[in-house]
C-alpha cells in the first residue's frame, strides 16, 4: 500500500471562520495505481492534492493521518515535510509556466532544484536526457528559456522534472487542463508510461474532466463538498456508478455523438453547499432526488463490493 | 443572416509590429436564423478572432462580414453601432469579469434600459426583465438584488444571456461561454441555447471542446490555423470526418465510454477513405473548400 489517508481534515482559516474544505477523507492508494480525483470546483479535490505535499499559510491540518509506504507523513510540520518533498512526493501544477522560472534556462533551473534538494546534478544528468527523449523532447530544451517552449512542451518538461528522483507519489493537479486536446492526449499518455516504467510508483490525477480520467486512471474517486462520494475502478464509475451524485454528474456530460435532438441531458439542480458552515448529514441531500430522512445522518464510506466504495445510505445494502 | 465571405485577419506582432500573424485566413461561413453554428478549434485557430470580428470588437483585414445584408466593418458612428448591438450581442468566457463587483448583478439590466429603452415604464420593464430571467430558467428571487460574488458562474452566465435577450437580438455570439462552468451546470446553459435556437435565434457558438460543440449545434466548423479545415452538418462532420486534422482531433477527444486505445483500434480496423483536399500555392493566402457531399466541405491541409 503506497498511500493511506485516514480521516483527513484540512480547514481554511478565514475571518468568518473555518472553511471545511476537507472533512474526513479516507482512502488508500495501491502501488502502481493511478487514481483520478474528480469533482466540481470547490469540492476539495485540489485541497486534497495540495495537503499531501504542502499546506499553505491559510490551510490548517485539523485531524487525520497520512502514511506513505508505511511511514507517517507529517503534513502539519512544514520543515519535517522537506524530506518528503520531491524525493517521495512530487507535484505537477496546472500551469507549467508557474513551475518554471522565466529568468533561468531550463537546464540551469533543474540543476538548482536538484542541488537545493541535496542531489548532485551530474548524478542524474544522463537519466534526465533519457527521460526527455522518452517524452519526445530534444535534450536541447535544457539550453532554452521556458518562453521558447510551447504549452505542451513545458508541461512535459515539468513532468520529467517532477519525476526525476522517482517519487513514490506524484500529484498532478489539473496538469493537462490548459492544453489542447491533441497535446493533452500525448502528455497523458506519457504520464501513464512513466508509471509503467516505474518512474513514479503511484499517481493522483486531479481533474474536473471525468472522461479524461477514464482514459488513463485505474480508479476514480469522486468528491463532493469536502467529502468522498464514491471511489471505484474507472470503468465501474463510468458504467455502473452507485452514488446518486456520480450518477447525475455522469448523466450531465455530453459526449461526442449526443445531440439535443436525440436526448436532452439534465444538469444537477441547485448548487453545492457552502463549506463555511457545512450542513449536517449527507452533503448532497438537498440536491439528491432520492434523499430521505436517514440522510440527515452522515453516511459512512463503505465498501459495497470489493474495490468499490460509496458514501450513501441508499447503496450497499 | 450572417455571412462571412473571404474574411482575413492579420495581426501585426513583434517588437515594432514588423512581423505578421495570420489569425484568420479566407473564412467563408453563414449563420441562419434558428441555427447554431459551432466554431471549433484548438488555441490559435482563430475561432475567438472570428467572434470578435462579428461583434465589431476588432477590424477585418480583408473580406466582408454581412449581417442582414449590411457590412459590419463599415458601421460608423455611435447610433449605428448601437442599432447593430440591438440585434447582435456577445457573451464571453468568464462571467465573473463581465460584472462590476461593486454593483449588484442586475445592474446590467438597468444599463440596457437606460441605453435602449428609456421610455419604458417601470412596471413594463420589470415584467420584461422577469420574462427574460424566466427564459434563461432562473428564479428571480434567487438572482435579483444580489452581488456577483453571491451568484454562481452558471447563474451569472445565464444572467448575461438574459441581458442579451432583453434586446431584440437575432444573433448571439457565445464565446466559450461554458468552459468555466462546472459539469453539472454547463448542461443547463447548453440546453438554454437549444431553447433559444427554437425561438429563431442564430447562435455562433465558439468552443474548443468537441463534445460540447457536437451537443448543441446544427452545423460545425473545424478551424485550424485560421482556415476552415472542415465544415458541414454536425452529424456528418462528427460521424464521418473527412479531413485528416478533424480525424486526428476526434481521436484525441477523451470519451466517456470509449478509451483512446479502443478508438485507435477501430480506426485501424476500418481506415477511413481518403479524400482529395484542395491545394493552394506557396504564397497564395486563400483557403478554398471542396464539397465532398452535400453541404459538407473540406479545406486545405496545413502543416
Amino acid at each position: 500500500m503506497t498511500l493511506r489517508v485516514n480521516d483527513l481534515k484540512v480547514y481554511y482559516q478565514t475571518l468568518r471562520g473555518d472553511v471545511h474544505a476537507l472533512d474526513g477523507v479516507n482512502f488508500d492508494l495501491a502501488d502502481g495505481e493511478i487514481m483520478g480525483l474528480a469533482g466540481e470546483s470547490g469540492c476539495g479535490k485540489s485541497t486534497l492534492g495540495k495537503s499531501l505535499i504542502r499546506l499553505d499559510g491559510r490551510m490548517r491540518h485539523v485531524d487525520g493521518t497520512i502514511e506513505l509506504d508505511g511511514e507517517n507523513v507529517p503534513i502539519a510540520d512544514d520543515r519535517a515535510m522537506n524530506r518528503f518533498r520531491y524525493h517521495e512526493i512530487s507535484l505537477i501544477p496546472q500551469y507549467a509556466m508557474s513551475a518554471l522560472n522565466p529568468t533561468r534556462k531550463i537546464g540551469r533551473m533543474i540543476n538548482e532544484l536538484l542541488r537545493s534538494r541535496g542531489v548532485r546534478p551530474a548524478d542524474v544528468a544522463e537519466e534526465l536526457d533519457r527521460r526527455l527523449e522518452l517524452v519526445g523532447l530534444d535534450p536541447d530544451v535544457l539550453k532554452r528559456f521556458p518562453i521558447e517552449l510551447s504549452g505542451g512542451m513545458k508541461q512535459r518538461v515539468v513532468m520529467v522534472m517532477a519525476t526525476l528522483l522517482d517519487p513514490s507519489l506524484l500529484i498532478a493537479d489539473e496538469a493537462t487542463s490548459a492544453l489542447d486536446v491533441s497535446t493533452q492526449r500525448s502528455v497523458v499518455e506519457s504520464m501513464v508510461e512513466f508509471r509503467d516504467r516505474g518512474y513514479v510508483k503511484s499517481m493522483i490525477f486531479v481533474t474536473h474532466d471525468i472522461s479524461l480520467v477514464y482514459q488513463m486512471a485505474d480508479t476514480v474517486m469522486v468528491m463532493y463538498a469536502g467529502r468522498i462520494a464514491e471511489k471505484a475502478p474507472a470503468s465501474t464509475i463510468i458504467n455502473d456508478p452507485q452514488h446518486p451524485y456520480t450518477k447525475m454528474l455522469i448523466g450531465a456530460l455530453p459526449e461526442v455523438g449526443t445531440t439535443t435532438e436525440d436526448t436532452r441531458l439534465e444538469g444537477i439542480p441547485g448548487t453545492p453547499p457552502g463549506l463555511l458552515h457545512p450542513p449536517t448529514g449527507c452533503r448532497f441531500k438537498d440536491r439528491c432526488p432520492i434523499a430521505s430522512e436517514e440522510c440527515s445522518q452522515t453516511p459512512p464510506l463503505v465498501e459495497i463490493e470489493p474495490g468499490h466504495w460509496a458514501a450513501c445510505w441508499k447503496t450497499g445494502r | 443572416m450572417l455571412e462571412l465571405s473571404h474574411v482575413h485577419k492579420v495581426y501585426r506582432v513583434g517588437a515594432f509590429g514588423g512581423a505578421r500573424l495570420r489569425a484568420v485566413r479566407d473564412v467563408n461561413l453563414t449563420v441562419e436564423p434558428g441555427e447554431v453554428v459551432s466554431l471549433i478549434g484548438e488555441s490559435g485557430s482563430g475561432k475567438s478572432t472570428i467572434g470578435k470580428m462579428v461583434l465589431g470588437l476588432t477590424g477585418v483585414s480583408s473580406g466582408q462580414i454581412l449581417f442582414e445584408g449590411n457590412d459590419v466593418s463599415r458601421i460608423r458612428g455611435f447610433s449605428a453601432k448601437k442599432e447593430y448591438y440591438r440585434r447582435v450581442q456577445g457573451v464571453f468566457q468568464d462571467p465573473f469579469s463581465s460584472f462590476n463587483p461593486i454593483f449588484k448583478a442586475d445592474r446590467v439590466f438597468e444599463m440596457i434600459r437606460s441605453s435602449y429603452f428609456p421610455a419604458t415604464s417601470d412596471a413594463d420593464w420589470r415584467q420584461k426583465v422577469l420574462d427574460a430571467i424566466g427564459t434563461v430558467r432562473l428564479d428571480p428571487g434567487n438572482v435579483l438584488d444580489k452581488y456577483p460574488h453571491q451568484l454562481s458562474g452558471g447563474q451569472l452566465q445565464r444572467l448575461l444571456i438574459a441581458r442579451a435577450l432583453l434586446l431584440d437580438i437575432k444573433l448571439l455570439v457565445a464565446d466559450e461561454i461554458i468552459s468555466m462552468l462546472d459539469a453539472s451546470t454547463r448542461i443547463d446553459v447548453l440546453n438554454l441555447l437549444a431553447d433559444l435556437k427554437e425561438r429563431g435565434l442564430g447562435i455562433l457558438f465558439v468552443t474548443h471542446d468537441l463534445s460540447l460543440g457536437n451537443y448543441v449545434s446544427d452545423r460545425s466548423v473545424i478551424l485550424r490555423k485560421g482556415a476552415i479545415a472542415e465544415m458541414g452538418p454536425t452529424r456528418a462532420v462528427f460521424e464521418n470526418p473527412m479531413h485528416p486534422y478533424s480525424r486526428h482531433l476526434l481521436s484525441c477527444v477523451p470519451q466517456l465510454h470509449r478509451t483512446w486505445t479502443e478508438v485507435d483500434e477501430e480506426l485501424a480496423a476500418n481506415p477511413p477513405e481518403d479524400v482529395v483536399l484542395p491545394t493552394v500555392g506557396e504564397d497564395d493566402d486563400s483557403a478554398p473548400l471542396t464539397e465532398v457531399e452535400k453541404g459538407h466541405f473540406v479545406g486545405i491541409d496545413q502543416h
